[in-house]
Protein backbone atom coordinates (compact mmCIF):
# COMPACT_ATOMS: atom_id res chain seq x y z
CA UNK A 1 0.00 0.00 0.00
CA UNK A 2 1.53 3.02 -1.34
CA UNK A 3 -0.43 5.47 0.42
CA UNK A 4 -0.40 6.27 4.82
CA UNK A 5 -2.61 8.20 6.31
CA UNK A 6 -1.27 10.95 7.58
CA UNK A 7 -2.94 13.26 10.83
CA UNK A 8 -4.22 16.11 10.38
CA UNK A 9 -2.68 18.78 11.76
CA UNK A 10 -4.38 21.56 13.30
CA UNK A 11 -5.09 24.98 11.68
CA UNK A 12 -4.80 26.95 14.58
CA UNK A 13 -4.76 26.57 18.11
CA UNK A 14 -8.56 26.24 18.79
CA UNK A 15 -10.31 26.82 22.25
CA UNK A 16 -12.31 23.29 21.87
CA UNK A 17 -11.14 20.47 20.55
CA UNK A 18 -12.16 18.84 17.19
CA UNK A 19 -15.55 16.98 17.33
CA UNK A 20 -15.00 13.99 14.24
CA UNK A 21 -18.35 14.13 12.56
CA UNK A 22 -17.33 11.14 10.19
CA UNK A 23 -14.35 8.87 10.84
CA UNK A 24 -12.92 6.44 8.27
CA UNK A 25 -11.34 3.45 8.69
CA UNK A 26 -9.58 1.32 5.85
CA UNK A 27 -12.75 2.28 3.83
CA UNK A 28 -12.79 0.61 0.30
CA UNK A 29 -16.24 0.93 -2.03
CA UNK A 30 -16.71 -1.76 -5.04
CA UNK A 31 -18.06 -1.72 -8.34
CA UNK A 32 -18.75 -5.54 -8.50
CA UNK A 33 -15.50 -6.59 -7.79
CA UNK A 34 -13.63 -3.58 -9.13
CA UNK A 35 -12.39 -1.09 -6.29
CA UNK A 36 -12.95 2.29 -7.44
CA UNK A 37 -11.20 3.56 -3.94
CA UNK A 38 -9.87 1.57 -1.07
CA UNK A 39 -7.39 2.10 1.97
CA UNK A 40 -9.20 5.28 3.17
CA UNK A 41 -9.05 6.36 7.00
CA UNK A 42 -9.57 9.88 8.24
CA UNK A 43 -11.84 11.85 10.41
CA UNK A 44 -14.08 14.72 9.20
CA UNK A 45 -14.71 17.71 11.89
CA UNK A 46 -17.44 19.28 13.17
CA UNK A 47 -18.40 23.12 11.49
CA UNK A 48 -15.59 22.60 9.03
CA UNK A 49 -15.14 22.65 5.10
CA UNK A 50 -13.58 19.21 3.76
CA UNK A 51 -12.48 19.95 0.36
CA UNK A 52 -11.85 16.34 -1.69
CA UNK A 53 -9.78 16.88 -4.53
CA UNK A 54 -7.77 15.10 -7.08
CA UNK A 55 -7.90 13.52 -10.74
CA UNK A 56 -10.59 12.32 -12.54
CA UNK A 57 -11.50 8.64 -11.67
CA UNK A 58 -9.52 9.03 -7.98
CA UNK A 59 -12.89 7.95 -6.56
CA UNK A 60 -13.57 11.42 -4.56
CA UNK A 61 -17.24 11.55 -5.63
CA UNK A 62 -17.97 7.76 -5.06
CA UNK A 63 -16.56 8.61 -1.69
CA UNK A 64 -18.69 11.52 -0.89
CA UNK A 65 -21.96 9.37 -2.00
CA UNK A 66 -20.90 6.78 0.77
CA UNK A 67 -20.93 9.52 3.56
CA UNK A 68 -25.04 9.37 2.73
CA UNK A 69 -25.83 5.94 1.20
CA UNK A 70 -26.24 7.34 -1.85
CA UNK A 71 -24.20 4.65 -2.98
CA UNK A 72 -27.18 2.14 -1.84
CA UNK A 73 -28.28 3.26 -5.35
CA UNK A 74 -26.20 1.77 -7.41
CA UNK A 75 -26.84 -2.01 -6.98
CA UNK A 76 -23.58 -3.19 -7.84
CA UNK A 77 -21.88 -1.39 -5.07
CA UNK A 78 -20.80 -2.63 -1.88
CA UNK A 79 -18.25 -0.73 0.97
CA UNK A 80 -16.01 -2.23 3.36
CA UNK A 81 -14.39 -1.10 6.33
CA UNK A 82 -15.44 1.29 9.44
CA UNK A 83 -17.62 4.36 8.31
CA UNK A 84 -19.18 5.96 11.60
CA UNK A 85 -20.83 9.15 11.95
CA UNK A 86 -20.73 10.55 15.10
CA UNK A 87 -19.60 7.05 16.48
CA UNK A 88 -22.51 5.18 14.74
CA UNK A 89 -21.40 2.43 12.07
CA UNK A 90 -23.36 4.33 9.33
CA UNK A 91 -23.55 0.80 7.52
CA UNK A 92 -24.24 -1.36 10.23
CA UNK A 93 -27.58 -3.39 10.66
CA UNK A 94 -30.61 -1.47 12.04
CA UNK A 95 -28.96 2.23 9.95
CA UNK A 96 -32.08 2.88 7.31
CA UNK A 97 -30.47 4.96 4.57
CA UNK A 98 -33.42 7.18 4.57
CA UNK A 99 -32.77 7.99 8.41
CA UNK A 100 -29.04 8.70 7.29
CA UNK A 101 -30.41 11.24 4.26
CA UNK A 102 -32.39 12.97 6.34
CA UNK A 103 -29.34 14.55 8.96
CA UNK A 104 -26.75 14.21 5.90
CA UNK A 105 -27.62 16.31 2.79
CA UNK A 106 -26.07 15.99 -0.44
CA UNK A 107 -25.98 18.91 -3.76
CA UNK A 108 -25.35 17.68 -7.11
CA UNK A 109 -23.02 18.53 -9.66
CA UNK A 110 -25.49 19.81 -11.83
CA UNK A 111 -28.22 21.54 -10.49
CA UNK A 112 -31.33 18.96 -10.33
CA UNK A 113 -34.41 21.34 -9.18
CA UNK A 114 -37.85 18.96 -9.36
CA UNK A 115 -40.23 20.23 -12.27
CA UNK A 116 -42.12 22.74 -9.79
CA UNK A 117 -42.79 25.89 -8.48
CA UNK A 118 -39.57 27.51 -6.26
CA UNK A 119 -41.86 27.19 -2.91
CA UNK A 120 -42.75 23.06 -3.72
CA UNK A 121 -39.00 22.78 -4.02
CA UNK A 122 -38.10 23.92 -1.24
CA UNK A 123 -41.40 22.37 0.91
CA UNK A 124 -40.82 18.95 -0.54
CA UNK A 125 -38.61 17.57 2.02
CA UNK A 126 -40.21 19.14 4.90
CA UNK A 127 -43.06 17.69 3.42
CA UNK A 128 -42.59 14.55 3.07
CA UNK A 129 -40.01 14.15 6.26
CA UNK A 130 -43.73 15.24 7.83
CA UNK A 131 -41.95 18.54 9.57
CA UNK A 132 -43.68 20.47 12.04
CA UNK A 133 -44.22 23.90 11.73
CA UNK A 134 -45.64 26.94 9.33
CA UNK A 135 -44.09 25.61 6.12
CA UNK A 136 -44.31 29.20 4.64
CA UNK A 137 -41.90 30.16 6.90
CA UNK A 138 -39.42 27.55 6.68
CA UNK A 139 -39.76 27.71 2.99
CA UNK A 140 -38.56 31.71 3.97
CA UNK A 141 -35.45 30.40 6.31
CA UNK A 142 -33.98 28.38 4.02
CA UNK A 143 -34.33 30.48 1.22
CA UNK A 144 -32.88 33.44 3.21
CA UNK A 145 -29.77 30.99 4.27
CA UNK A 146 -29.09 29.97 0.71
CA UNK A 147 -29.01 33.72 0.17
CA UNK A 148 -32.17 33.72 -2.85
CA UNK A 149 -34.70 35.26 -0.72
CA UNK A 150 -34.44 38.70 -1.95
CA UNK A 151 -34.02 37.34 -5.32
CA UNK A 152 -37.27 34.81 -5.64
CA UNK A 153 -39.73 36.05 -2.16
CA UNK A 154 -42.32 38.10 -5.54
CA UNK A 155 -42.30 34.34 -7.38
CA UNK A 156 -42.23 31.73 -5.07
CA UNK A 157 -44.63 30.03 -7.07
CA UNK A 158 -43.15 30.19 -10.39
CA UNK A 159 -41.69 26.98 -11.99
CA UNK A 160 -37.79 26.25 -11.33
CA UNK A 161 -36.65 25.99 -14.30
CA UNK A 162 -37.13 29.53 -15.10
CA UNK A 163 -34.31 30.13 -12.75
CA UNK A 164 -30.35 30.79 -13.80
CA UNK A 165 -27.74 27.95 -13.25
CA UNK A 166 -26.69 29.98 -10.07
CA UNK A 167 -29.95 30.38 -8.33
CA UNK A 168 -31.41 26.73 -9.36
CA UNK A 169 -28.14 25.39 -7.49
CA UNK A 170 -28.50 27.65 -4.46
CA UNK A 171 -32.42 26.51 -4.55
CA UNK A 172 -30.95 23.15 -4.22
CA UNK A 173 -28.64 24.21 -1.26
CA UNK A 174 -31.90 26.05 0.01
CA UNK A 175 -33.92 22.52 -0.46
CA UNK A 176 -30.74 20.55 1.21
CA UNK A 177 -31.00 23.19 4.27
CA UNK A 178 -34.93 23.04 4.74
CA UNK A 179 -34.90 19.23 6.19
CA UNK A 180 -32.38 20.73 8.86
CA UNK A 181 -29.52 18.18 8.38
CA UNK A 182 -26.28 18.15 10.11
CA UNK A 183 -23.73 17.86 7.23
CA UNK A 184 -23.70 19.28 3.87
CA UNK A 185 -22.66 16.99 0.93
CA UNK A 186 -21.54 18.63 -1.92
CA UNK A 187 -20.18 17.14 -5.63
CA UNK A 188 -18.72 19.48 -7.83
CA UNK A 189 -21.53 22.06 -6.94
CA UNK A 190 -20.21 25.26 -8.76
CA UNK A 191 -18.59 23.25 -11.99
CA UNK A 192 -21.73 23.36 -14.05
CA UNK A 193 -21.99 27.72 -13.10
CA UNK A 194 -20.23 30.48 -14.29
CA UNK A 195 -17.44 32.60 -11.87
CA UNK A 196 -20.37 34.69 -10.49
CA UNK A 197 -22.75 32.08 -9.90
CA UNK A 198 -19.47 30.19 -8.34
CA UNK A 199 -18.51 32.87 -6.02
CA UNK A 200 -22.51 33.36 -4.87
CA UNK A 201 -21.88 29.57 -3.68
CA UNK A 202 -18.60 29.81 -1.92
CA UNK A 203 -19.46 32.95 0.49
CA UNK A 204 -22.84 30.90 1.11
CA UNK A 205 -21.02 28.18 2.29
CA UNK A 206 -18.33 30.15 3.99
CA UNK A 207 -21.06 31.64 5.73
CA UNK A 208 -23.27 28.21 6.54
CA UNK A 209 -20.02 26.43 7.76
CA UNK A 210 -20.91 27.94 11.35
CA UNK A 211 -23.82 25.84 11.83
CA UNK A 212 -23.06 22.79 9.64
CA UNK A 213 -20.40 20.76 8.57
CA UNK A 214 -19.94 20.48 4.98
CA UNK A 215 -17.74 18.22 2.45
CA UNK A 216 -17.18 19.31 -1.45
CA UNK A 217 -15.46 17.20 -3.94
CA UNK A 218 -13.66 19.99 -6.73
CA UNK A 219 -11.73 19.59 -9.26
CA UNK A 220 -11.50 23.28 -8.72
CA UNK A 221 -7.87 23.35 -7.15
CA UNK A 222 -8.73 27.29 -6.54
CA UNK A 223 -11.99 26.74 -4.67
CA UNK A 224 -10.50 24.30 -2.77
CA UNK A 225 -8.24 26.47 -1.16
CA UNK A 226 -10.31 29.82 -1.23
CA UNK A 227 -13.25 27.92 1.27
CA UNK A 228 -12.14 24.79 2.42
CA UNK A 229 -10.50 24.47 5.87
CA UNK A 230 -8.92 21.08 5.48
CA UNK A 231 -8.34 19.20 2.20
CA UNK A 232 -7.86 15.38 1.26
CA UNK A 233 -6.32 15.06 -2.17
CA UNK A 234 -6.92 11.55 -3.70
CA UNK A 235 -4.60 10.32 -6.40
CA UNK A 236 -5.20 7.10 -8.90
CA UNK A 237 -2.99 4.00 -8.39
CA UNK A 238 -2.06 1.60 -10.65
CA UNK A 239 -2.60 -1.71 -8.03
CA UNK A 240 -1.98 -4.54 -10.12
CA UNK A 241 -2.81 -3.18 -13.56
CA UNK A 242 -6.52 -2.14 -11.95
CA UNK A 243 -7.12 1.71 -11.08
CA UNK A 244 -7.46 2.34 -7.67
CA UNK A 245 -8.33 5.83 -5.86
CA UNK A 246 -6.18 6.45 -2.57
CA UNK A 247 -6.05 8.82 -0.29
CA UNK A 248 -2.47 10.44 -0.82
CA UNK A 249 -2.58 13.24 2.19
CA UNK A 250 -5.20 15.33 4.51
CA UNK A 251 -3.89 17.73 6.23
CA UNK A 252 -5.22 21.51 7.06
CA UNK A 253 -5.91 23.36 3.36
CA UNK A 254 -2.79 25.63 3.66
CA UNK A 255 -0.45 22.82 4.42
CA UNK A 256 -1.85 21.16 1.43
CA UNK A 257 -1.35 23.87 -1.04
CA UNK A 258 1.63 25.22 0.45
CA UNK A 259 3.42 23.03 1.82
CA UNK A 260 2.75 19.24 1.00
CA UNK A 261 4.93 16.43 2.49
CA UNK A 262 3.90 14.18 -0.85
CA UNK A 263 5.78 14.63 -3.97
CA UNK A 264 2.47 13.51 -5.61
CA UNK A 265 0.17 16.16 -3.71
CA UNK A 266 2.85 18.62 -4.75
CA UNK A 267 3.01 17.78 -8.45
CA UNK A 268 -0.81 18.11 -8.35
CA UNK A 269 -1.49 21.12 -6.37
CA UNK A 270 1.25 23.27 -8.57
CA UNK A 271 -0.31 22.23 -11.83
CA UNK A 272 1.87 19.70 -13.26
CA UNK A 273 -0.95 16.61 -14.10
CA UNK A 274 -4.09 16.04 -12.95
CA UNK B 1 -4.55 27.52 -52.51
CA UNK B 2 -7.87 28.40 -52.09
CA UNK B 3 -10.22 27.46 -49.74
CA UNK B 4 -12.40 26.12 -51.71
CA UNK B 5 -9.65 23.29 -54.14
CA UNK B 6 -8.94 21.94 -50.45
CA UNK B 7 -12.41 20.36 -50.62
CA UNK B 8 -13.03 18.37 -53.53
CA UNK B 9 -16.09 18.10 -55.16
CA UNK B 10 -18.13 14.65 -54.43
CA UNK B 11 -17.98 11.73 -56.79
CA UNK B 12 -20.15 11.69 -59.28
CA UNK B 13 -21.43 7.98 -58.15
CA UNK B 14 -21.43 9.11 -54.60
CA UNK B 15 -23.66 12.31 -55.72
CA UNK B 16 -26.19 9.99 -57.97
CA UNK B 17 -26.61 7.22 -55.44
CA UNK B 18 -27.53 9.80 -52.54
CA UNK B 19 -30.07 11.02 -54.69
CA UNK B 20 -31.58 8.01 -55.72
CA UNK B 21 -31.93 7.07 -52.57
CA UNK B 22 -33.61 10.42 -51.17
CA UNK B 23 -36.38 9.88 -54.38
CA UNK B 24 -36.41 6.03 -53.71
CA UNK B 25 -37.95 7.16 -49.78
CA UNK B 26 -39.73 10.03 -50.76
CA UNK B 27 -41.40 7.61 -53.85
CA UNK B 28 -42.59 5.50 -50.59
CA UNK B 29 -44.39 8.02 -48.29
CA UNK B 30 -46.65 9.39 -51.71
CA UNK B 31 -47.53 5.66 -52.27
CA UNK B 32 -48.41 5.39 -48.92
CA UNK B 33 -50.16 8.44 -48.50
CA UNK B 34 -51.85 7.90 -51.69
CA UNK B 35 -53.32 4.96 -51.03
CA UNK B 36 -54.74 6.60 -47.64
CA UNK B 37 -56.38 9.25 -49.42
CA UNK B 38 -57.82 6.82 -51.86
CA UNK B 39 -59.52 4.88 -49.20
CA UNK B 40 -60.35 7.42 -47.41
CA UNK B 41 -62.26 9.39 -50.27
CA UNK B 42 -64.31 6.36 -51.29
CA UNK B 43 -65.61 5.88 -47.90
CA UNK B 44 -66.17 8.86 -48.00
CA UNK B 45 -68.11 9.61 -51.11
CA UNK B 46 -70.17 6.46 -49.62
CA UNK B 47 -70.77 7.20 -46.70
CA UNK B 48 -71.51 10.86 -46.36
CA UNK B 49 -74.86 10.51 -47.68
CA UNK B 50 -75.97 8.17 -44.72
CA UNK B 51 -74.19 10.49 -41.89
CA UNK B 52 -76.79 12.77 -40.04
CA UNK B 53 -77.16 13.41 -37.05
CA UNK B 54 -80.04 10.96 -36.75
CA UNK B 55 -77.19 8.47 -37.98
CA UNK B 56 -75.64 9.05 -34.35
CA UNK B 57 -78.84 8.67 -32.38
CA UNK B 58 -80.87 6.22 -33.67
CA UNK B 59 -80.50 2.14 -33.37
CA UNK B 60 -79.88 -0.18 -35.74
CA UNK B 61 -82.77 -1.93 -37.81
CA UNK B 62 -83.64 -3.86 -41.24
CA UNK B 63 -84.89 -0.80 -42.88
CA UNK B 64 -81.92 0.84 -43.62
CA UNK B 65 -83.00 4.40 -44.27
CA UNK B 66 -83.73 4.30 -40.24
CA UNK B 67 -80.71 2.66 -38.91
CA UNK B 68 -78.21 3.90 -36.62
CA UNK B 69 -75.06 3.34 -35.00
CA UNK B 70 -76.24 5.11 -31.55
CA UNK B 71 -76.33 1.41 -29.51
CA UNK B 72 -72.55 -0.17 -30.74
CA UNK B 73 -71.13 3.88 -30.66
CA UNK B 74 -72.66 3.53 -26.50
CA UNK B 75 -71.38 0.14 -26.57
CA UNK B 76 -68.05 1.75 -27.79
CA UNK B 77 -67.71 4.09 -25.16
CA UNK B 78 -68.88 1.44 -22.06
CA UNK B 79 -66.14 -0.72 -23.19
CA UNK B 80 -63.07 2.10 -23.38
CA UNK B 81 -64.25 3.40 -20.19
CA UNK B 82 -64.05 -0.10 -18.41
CA UNK B 83 -60.79 -0.86 -20.41
CA UNK B 84 -59.48 2.57 -19.17
CA UNK B 85 -60.41 1.68 -15.55
CA UNK B 86 -58.34 -1.58 -16.08
CA UNK B 87 -55.46 -1.11 -18.09
CA UNK B 88 -54.48 2.49 -16.09
CA UNK B 89 -53.55 1.09 -12.52
CA UNK B 90 -52.41 -2.17 -14.02
CA UNK B 91 -50.16 -1.22 -16.66
CA UNK B 92 -48.96 2.06 -14.58
CA UNK B 93 -48.03 -0.33 -11.54
CA UNK B 94 -46.06 -2.87 -13.76
CA UNK B 95 -44.30 0.03 -15.78
CA UNK B 96 -43.47 1.62 -12.16
CA UNK B 97 -42.03 -2.21 -10.74
CA UNK B 98 -40.60 -2.57 -13.75
CA UNK B 99 -38.40 0.47 -13.84
CA UNK B 100 -37.95 1.07 -10.55
CA UNK B 101 -37.49 -1.83 -8.38
CA UNK B 102 -36.95 -5.13 -10.32
CA UNK B 103 -33.48 -6.33 -10.28
CA UNK B 104 -32.66 -7.19 -13.82
CA UNK B 105 -30.12 -9.18 -13.12
CA UNK B 106 -32.86 -11.61 -11.71
CA UNK B 107 -34.55 -13.84 -14.22
CA UNK B 108 -37.97 -13.51 -13.59
CA UNK B 109 -37.35 -10.31 -13.94
CA UNK B 110 -36.07 -10.69 -17.57
CA UNK B 111 -38.91 -13.22 -18.07
CA UNK B 112 -41.62 -10.57 -16.97
CA UNK B 113 -39.92 -7.73 -19.26
CA UNK B 114 -39.58 -10.21 -22.98
CA UNK B 115 -43.20 -11.90 -22.33
CA UNK B 116 -44.38 -8.01 -22.01
CA UNK B 117 -42.59 -6.87 -25.20
CA UNK B 118 -43.82 -10.44 -26.88
CA UNK B 119 -47.03 -9.95 -25.33
CA UNK B 120 -47.57 -6.39 -27.79
CA UNK B 121 -47.37 -8.66 -30.96
CA UNK B 122 -49.68 -11.15 -30.42
CA UNK B 123 -52.84 -11.37 -32.64
CA UNK B 124 -55.66 -9.84 -31.37
CA UNK B 125 -57.75 -13.26 -32.28
CA UNK B 126 -55.52 -14.78 -29.67
CA UNK B 127 -56.55 -12.33 -27.00
CA UNK B 128 -60.43 -12.93 -28.25
CA UNK B 129 -59.93 -16.54 -27.85
CA UNK B 130 -58.46 -15.93 -24.05
CA UNK B 131 -61.00 -13.90 -23.60
CA UNK B 132 -63.64 -16.54 -24.61
CA UNK B 133 -61.99 -19.46 -22.15
CA UNK B 134 -61.23 -17.31 -19.33
CA UNK B 135 -63.20 -14.01 -19.03
CA UNK B 136 -66.47 -15.43 -20.83
CA UNK B 137 -66.70 -18.94 -19.61
CA UNK B 138 -64.24 -20.52 -17.52
CA UNK B 139 -63.05 -19.01 -13.85
CA UNK B 140 -64.75 -15.59 -14.39
CA UNK B 141 -67.94 -16.77 -16.34
CA UNK B 142 -69.03 -13.41 -16.96
CA UNK B 143 -70.42 -13.69 -20.22
CA UNK B 144 -70.40 -11.66 -23.55
CA UNK B 145 -71.05 -8.99 -21.63
CA UNK B 146 -69.37 -4.88 -21.70
CA UNK B 147 -67.14 -6.11 -18.83
CA UNK B 148 -66.02 -8.85 -20.13
CA UNK B 149 -65.57 -7.32 -23.42
CA UNK B 150 -63.06 -3.95 -21.57
CA UNK B 151 -61.12 -6.34 -20.04
CA UNK B 152 -60.48 -8.83 -23.14
CA UNK B 153 -59.31 -5.68 -25.02
CA UNK B 154 -57.53 -4.46 -21.86
CA UNK B 155 -55.30 -7.32 -21.79
CA UNK B 156 -55.14 -6.90 -25.61
CA UNK B 157 -53.69 -3.55 -25.32
CA UNK B 158 -51.67 -3.31 -21.59
CA UNK B 159 -48.97 -4.48 -23.02
CA UNK B 160 -48.18 -1.37 -24.81
CA UNK B 161 -49.22 0.68 -22.08
CA UNK B 162 -46.56 -0.84 -19.99
CA UNK B 163 -44.06 -0.10 -22.59
CA UNK B 164 -45.12 3.40 -23.32
CA UNK B 165 -45.25 4.08 -19.74
CA UNK B 166 -42.08 2.41 -18.98
CA UNK B 167 -40.43 4.73 -21.57
CA UNK B 168 -42.16 7.66 -19.83
CA UNK B 169 -41.10 6.50 -16.35
CA UNK B 170 -37.53 6.58 -17.83
CA UNK B 171 -37.52 9.73 -19.54
CA UNK B 172 -37.43 11.37 -15.96
CA UNK B 173 -34.20 11.97 -15.33
CA UNK B 174 -31.85 9.70 -12.40
CA UNK B 175 -30.65 13.43 -10.90
CA UNK B 176 -34.59 13.50 -9.67
CA UNK B 177 -34.80 10.52 -8.18
CA UNK B 178 -30.98 11.08 -6.41
CA UNK B 179 -32.45 14.66 -5.13
CA UNK B 180 -35.52 13.52 -3.68
CA UNK B 181 -33.70 10.48 -2.09
CA UNK B 182 -31.16 13.03 -1.02
CA UNK B 183 -33.93 14.80 0.96
CA UNK B 184 -34.92 11.73 3.11
CA UNK B 185 -37.64 11.03 1.30
CA UNK B 186 -38.48 6.74 1.05
CA UNK B 187 -38.48 5.42 -2.69
CA UNK B 188 -42.25 5.06 -2.41
CA UNK B 189 -42.87 8.83 -1.73
CA UNK B 190 -39.75 9.35 -4.73
CA UNK B 191 -41.87 7.64 -7.44
CA UNK B 192 -45.51 8.92 -5.78
CA UNK B 193 -44.12 12.57 -5.53
CA UNK B 194 -41.77 12.77 -8.55
CA UNK B 195 -41.49 10.28 -10.83
CA UNK B 196 -44.87 9.82 -11.37
CA UNK B 197 -46.29 13.27 -12.20
CA UNK B 198 -43.17 14.00 -14.19
CA UNK B 199 -44.28 11.09 -16.33
CA UNK B 200 -48.47 11.74 -16.48
CA UNK B 201 -47.99 12.97 -20.09
CA UNK B 202 -46.04 10.38 -21.31
CA UNK B 203 -48.36 7.94 -19.58
CA UNK B 204 -51.49 9.77 -21.28
CA UNK B 205 -49.86 9.54 -24.71
CA UNK B 206 -49.58 5.75 -24.45
CA UNK B 207 -53.10 5.40 -23.06
CA UNK B 208 -54.60 6.89 -25.11
CA UNK B 209 -52.71 5.30 -28.32
CA UNK B 210 -53.37 2.04 -26.39
CA UNK B 211 -57.13 3.04 -26.77
CA UNK B 212 -56.78 3.90 -30.32
CA UNK B 213 -55.90 0.67 -31.00
CA UNK B 214 -58.32 -1.22 -28.87
CA UNK B 215 -61.44 0.83 -30.45
CA UNK B 216 -61.06 -0.50 -33.55
CA UNK B 217 -60.32 -4.38 -32.82
CA UNK B 218 -63.21 -6.56 -34.31
CA UNK B 219 -61.75 -10.09 -34.35
CA UNK B 220 -61.75 -10.32 -30.30
CA UNK B 221 -64.93 -9.48 -29.76
CA UNK B 222 -66.14 -11.41 -32.35
CA UNK B 223 -64.49 -14.43 -30.53
CA UNK B 224 -65.86 -13.50 -27.04
CA UNK B 225 -69.41 -13.05 -28.84
CA UNK B 226 -70.37 -9.82 -28.07
CA UNK B 227 -74.13 -9.38 -29.55
CA UNK B 228 -74.70 -8.87 -33.58
CA UNK B 229 -77.98 -7.42 -33.22
CA UNK B 230 -78.54 -4.77 -30.07
CA UNK B 231 -81.23 -2.24 -30.00
CA UNK B 232 -80.07 -0.23 -26.59
CA UNK B 233 -77.11 0.96 -25.51
CA UNK B 234 -75.87 -0.74 -22.87
CA UNK B 235 -77.19 0.18 -19.25
CA UNK B 236 -74.30 -1.20 -17.19
CA UNK B 237 -70.91 -3.36 -17.16
CA UNK B 238 -73.08 -6.46 -16.96
CA UNK B 239 -75.45 -5.74 -20.30
CA UNK B 240 -74.91 -7.24 -23.56
CA UNK B 241 -72.90 -4.94 -26.14
CA UNK B 242 -71.89 -3.95 -29.75
CA UNK B 243 -69.54 -1.49 -30.67
CA UNK B 244 -68.83 0.34 -33.53
CA UNK B 245 -66.39 -1.68 -35.73
CA UNK B 246 -68.31 -5.23 -34.80
CA UNK B 247 -71.94 -2.82 -36.29
CA UNK B 248 -69.55 -1.97 -39.52
CA UNK B 249 -68.70 -5.73 -39.74
CA UNK B 250 -72.01 -6.74 -40.19
CA UNK B 251 -73.05 -4.31 -41.74
CA UNK B 252 -70.64 -5.13 -44.28
CA UNK B 253 -71.71 -8.64 -44.67
CA UNK B 254 -74.92 -7.44 -45.49
CA UNK B 255 -76.12 -8.56 -48.81
CA UNK B 256 -79.37 -5.87 -49.59
CA UNK B 257 -78.27 -2.22 -50.94
CA UNK B 258 -78.35 0.84 -48.61
CA UNK B 259 -76.16 -1.50 -46.24
CA UNK B 260 -73.08 -0.71 -47.61
CA UNK B 261 -73.35 2.78 -47.13
CA UNK B 262 -74.23 2.70 -43.63
CA UNK B 263 -71.14 0.60 -43.08
CA UNK B 264 -68.91 3.90 -44.77
CA UNK B 265 -70.79 6.15 -42.61
CA UNK B 266 -69.71 3.81 -39.52
CA UNK B 267 -66.24 4.12 -40.93
CA UNK B 268 -66.10 7.93 -40.95
CA UNK B 269 -67.47 7.81 -37.82
CA UNK B 270 -64.70 5.76 -36.24
CA UNK B 271 -61.88 7.13 -38.06
CA UNK B 272 -62.87 10.96 -36.88
CA UNK B 273 -62.91 9.36 -33.55
CA UNK B 274 -59.40 7.77 -34.08
CA UNK B 275 -58.05 11.04 -35.66
CA UNK B 276 -58.86 13.03 -32.15
CA UNK B 277 -57.17 10.50 -29.91
CA UNK B 278 -54.38 10.41 -32.05
CA UNK B 279 -54.36 14.65 -32.09
CA UNK B 280 -54.49 14.40 -28.70
CA UNK B 281 -51.89 12.19 -28.39
CA UNK B 282 -49.27 14.02 -30.28
CA UNK B 283 -50.82 17.47 -28.55
CA UNK B 284 -49.52 15.68 -25.17
CA UNK B 285 -46.52 14.75 -26.36
CA UNK B 286 -45.61 17.86 -28.17
CA UNK B 287 -46.68 20.25 -25.29
CA UNK B 288 -44.83 18.28 -22.70
CA UNK B 289 -41.61 17.19 -24.43
CA UNK B 290 -37.77 18.31 -24.25
CA UNK B 291 -38.74 19.10 -20.26
CA UNK B 292 -35.60 18.44 -19.17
Amino acid sequence: MTSSVIAARDVETRETPLEAVFSLDNVQVCYGDVPAVAGVSFELYKNEITAFIGPSGCGKSTLIRCLNRMTDLIPSASISGSLRYHGIDLYGPGVDPVQVRKRIGMVFQKPNPFPKSIYDNVAFGPRVLGMEGDMDEIVERSLRKAALWDEVRDRLRSNAFGMSGGQQQRLCIARALAIEPDVILMDEPASALDPISTAAIEDLMLELVSQYSIVIVTHNMQQAARVSNRTAFFNVDLDGGRRVGRLVEYADTETIFTNPSDPRTKEYVTGKFG
Amino acid sequence: MSAAAAIPAPRRRERTKGRAFRWLLLSTIVVSGALLVTLLADVAIDGTTSLSWDFLTSAPSFDPRIAGLYPALMGTVWLMGGCVLFIVPVGVATAVYLEEYADARRWWNRLIEINVQNLAAVPSIVYGILGLAFIVRGPLSLGPVVLAGSLTLGLLVLPVVIITAREAIRAVPPSIREGSLALGATQWQTIWRQVLPSSVPGIATGVILALSRAIGETAPLIVIGAAGYVAFAPSGPDSAFTAVPMQIYLWISESRTGFAELAAAGILVLMAVLLLMNGVAIWLRNKYEGKW
